[in-house]
């Protein structure tokens, strides 16, 4: 078509441009005419067709943008439109300008993080005496490390499944998968199952990433309690209810393993978890959630290490059922809403966790078993206020109460100060953009029986590729 | 387990219920589209705005209560290219409600069917918060209100076809009376053709486009990045070689660097409800556009 178009011209503008033709034989010429003619009658089809297509492919265009009717495109067009190329524009920028951007790959988010930290006292010594820990305990390494940067890959899988992994660095350099779950997109009545590891809906923090935190560290009753965070290899189901206020209730079980379960038995779950949330707004300018959560945790011959009277380390372990109730609320205030400029965010959790079982003290070494029975508790509360758009501060306190352990004739053997650990932590964060922050954290830190360290930390977050959503 | 059937069973019936009351019920991300979704469904439905004019759309908690909203809502309606990426994917997602993920009937996006303007060319974070799809405030040419509003209608009618005709109805009724409006304000509005102004944040393109003012300098040194003082001086500077008329910024800016550039340069700052519900004018669609105009023509004396 192209191509014939130029040479069909030409030909006609040879007819009529050579009176030379024109003398000569008339049978020619009448030939010539009706060639000229047939192609003309031809090119006039090809038009034809050529509109035909144009039109189609106008429609088709419209109704991708508009499924429902093609015929309204022309009532989609500008009322009045004086001036305009951009009103007339409607249906072509429809469906093409719809997605996000990313193609069929994954979102990733990489958060680079980096943390400068000087303890007064030596860190590896750390230890919160009268609970019997495991995880993710103390401050973190003295200098620097790259501890809780993360690479978080996610998209939706298909019509029914959400999916997303993220694998973090720790402070001690080690490379862990955080999570790593699918989510189903399409049950109805406001459900939604989460298989996989998954860091558990319990109590407020629990579910977020470190980069997310407002200060650098977990509280101690997170660290004592749950190892840092309590994650888990299993299923989890969530439901929002159909009410006008927020109400979410969900469980889930996970597999032995993780603290506060124990690496034993792996035929039976390790933990099981309950947890119900509810939240509303106050006006325009406050807004609310608490929660209840519940965690069961079978441990099986769940290590921790203690010291002696003499200040040696002790290895021992428990087997037993950890029960841990939790108690969550967040309050955030801004004017009208708007939190770009000021706003205050106060937050406070309550744990509290009887354990029942067995203890076998020394277990390579003298190996004395006998029951074990705790009741203890803790809780921290925070307050965060934004300044400056740019600008925030923050103080938090914890507090720990060993409570009563009874660990029968093994009770003399354990280290059970009376004592209530405790910590104080005031920060300061920049945030040039949504994207970057540094942090100065000092604390004091008196977890440990007899001794204040002082720590200061200096980190930056910074975060990179695809533009994550926070949760509130 | 008989309790908890019976539980199962009562709760079933309870969304029965819900599902066979009238009302279509719409969450609207911006109070623009939530005005808009008024005018085309009268009381056949009924909007949950989830921002204020009050408040940056770019920065919003995903508050319970939105996760609520979003539950128990039929129609999702916001203005997409990305304007809500800070928020909306965490809401749809903890709602667990299927009706309203991305790509069903239930999820419409506004800015999909308008021409995007400032769709930058290259995507690198280095020039502040863009959007990959272009400029997101398409809410500031009537012009775009009118290509929404029509498959917003025909997506109303999708979701509740027992109603089909009010929306279509009541949609050439506004575009009616829209364009009779957008006929006013041109007239107007015609002594802001070719003004020279300064803008807060890029906010107004649209507006600009429209009503063919000139954007000469920006407040912000990048999108979404507070003015700095190094950045308002130079903008300063740069005044001297080419004049403004006025500044221009949305009810939601923190109103601090304007007001330092205004003392100096005793240009007036002209704060546009930007949405409806931006100032006490704003009531409606309309009067957001009469009140718009009228500020702009003040700002000109």
């Amino acid at each position: 078509m192209n191509r014939s178009i130029p040479f069909s011209a030409t030909l006609l503008a040879l007819a009529m441009a050579s009176p030379s033709l024109w003398a000569a034989d008339s049978a020619q010429l009448q030939q010539l005419q009706q060639e000229i003619a047939a192609m003309r009658k031809d090119y006039e089809t090809q038009l034809k067709a050529l509109e035909a297509r144009l039109k189609q492919a106008e429609a088709s265009l419209a109704s991708q943008a508009a499924p429902a009717s093609q015929t309204a495109v022309a009532q989609a067009a500008p009322p009045a439109a004086p001036t305009d190329a951009l009103a007339t524009s409607t249906s072509s920028s429809g469906a093409a300008s719809r997605t996000t951007g990313k193609g069929f790959n994954p979102d990733i988010a990489l958060v680079l993080s980096g943390t400068y930290s000087s303890f007064s006292k030596d860190p590896t010594q750390y230890r919160i005496p009268g609970f019997l820990t495991g995880g993710e305990i103390g401050p973190g390494v003295q200098g620097f490390s790259l501890g809780e940067s993360e690479l978080t890959f996610s998209a939706t899988v298909d019509p029914w499944f959400y999916g997303s992994m993220s694998v973090a660095l720790a402070a001690d350099n080690s490379a862990s998968v955080e999570e790593a779950f699918i989510q189903t997109t399409s049950l109805p009545a406001g459900i939604g199952l989460k298989a996989g590891r998954f860091l558990a809906s319990v109590g407020y923090q629990n579910d977020k990433h470190a980069h997310t935190w407002d200060f650098i560290n977990a509280p101690l009753a997170y660290q004592v309690f749950l190892g840092g965070a309590l994650a888990q290899d299993g299923l989890q189901l969530k439901a929002v209810l159909p009410t006008d206020q927020f109400i979410e209730l969900g469980g889930g079980i996970g597999a032995a393993g993780e603290y506060p379960s124990g690496t034993g038995n792996r035929k039976k779950p390790g933990t099981g978890t309950l947890f119900a949330h509810t939240g509303g707004d106050v006006g325009a300018s406050n807004s609310w959630r608490a929660g209840a959560s519940m965690v069961w945790a079978k441990a099986y011959d769940r290590p921790f290490e203690d010291i002696d009277s003499a200040g040696n380390p002790v290895n021992s372990v428990f087997t037993g059922n950890s029960r841990l109730a939790i108690l969550d609320g967040v309050w955030k205030w801004s004017p009208n809403g708007n939190s770009t400029r000021t706003s205050l965010t106060l937050q406070g959790e309550y744990f509290r966790r009887i354990e029942s079982g067995s203890l076998v003290y020394d277990e390579s070494g003298q190996a004395l078993a006998d029951s074990f029975r705790s009741a203890q508790s803790g809780w921290y509360a925070q307050a965060v206020y934004k300044f400056l758009p740019d600008w925030r501060v923050g103080l938090r306190y914890d507090r720990l109460d060993i409570g009563n352990v009874n660990a029968s004739s093994n009770t003399a053997n354990l280290y059970l100060p009376a004592y209530s650990p405790n910590r104080t932590t005031l920060m300061v964060d920049w945030s040039p953009s949504e994207f970057s922050r540094v942090r100065l954290q000092l604390a004091q830190d008196r977890a440990r029986y007899g001794l204040t360290d002082n720590q200061i930390m200096i980190q930056y977050q910074m975060s990179l590729g695809s533009h994550g959503a926070h949760s509130f | 387990m008989k309790k908890i059937l019976q539980l199962a069973a009562a709760w079933l019936l309870v969304l029965g219920a819900q599902s066979a009351q009238a009302d279509l019920k719409v969450l609207a991300c911006e109070p623009e589209w939530g005005a808009l979704v008024k005018e085309l469904a009268g009381d056949k439905a009924s909007v949950y705005v989830a921002t204020t004019g009050l408040q940056d759309p770019h920065h919003i908690e995903a508050r319970p209560s939105l996760v609520a909203a979003a539950r128990n809502t039929q129609l999702l309606v916001c203005t997409g290219a990305e304007l809500e990426i800070g928020w909306l994917p965490v809401l749809i997602r903890q709602s667990g409600n299927t009706a309203i993920q991305p790509g069903r009937p239930g999820n419409f996006e506004a800015a999909a069917f308008v021409r995007k303007l400032e769709v930058p060319a290259r995507l690198d974070r280095g020039d502040g918060d863009v959007h990959a799809a272009g400029n997101p405030h398409i809410q500031t040419d009537p012009r775009n209100i009118a290509l929404v509003a029509e498959p917003l209608a025909r997506r109303l009618a999708e979701l509740d076809p027992a109603n089909a005709s009010v929306y279509q109805a009541r949609s050439a009724d506004f575009l009616a009376r829209w364009k009779a409006a957008i006929q006013r304000w041109d007239k107007e509005a015609a002594p802001l053709r070719g003004v020279p102004v300064v803008v807060q944040h890029k906010a107004f393109p649209y507006l600009q486009q429209w009503l063919g003012m000139v954007e000469v300098a920006v407040l912000e040194p990048k999108p979404g990045v507070e003015p700095t003082s190094a950045h308002l001086s130079a903008v300063l500077a740069g005044l001297q070689a080419k004049p403004a008329k006025m500044i221009l910024r949305a009810a939601y800016n923190d109103g601090r660097g304007a007001e330092w550039l205004a003392d100096r340069t005793k240009l007036p700052v002209v704060v546009l409800p930007f949405t409806v519900g931006g100032n006490e004018q704003a009531k409606d669609l309309f009067s957001l556009f009469d009140d718009t105009v009228q500020r702009l023509l003040k700002g000109l004396r």
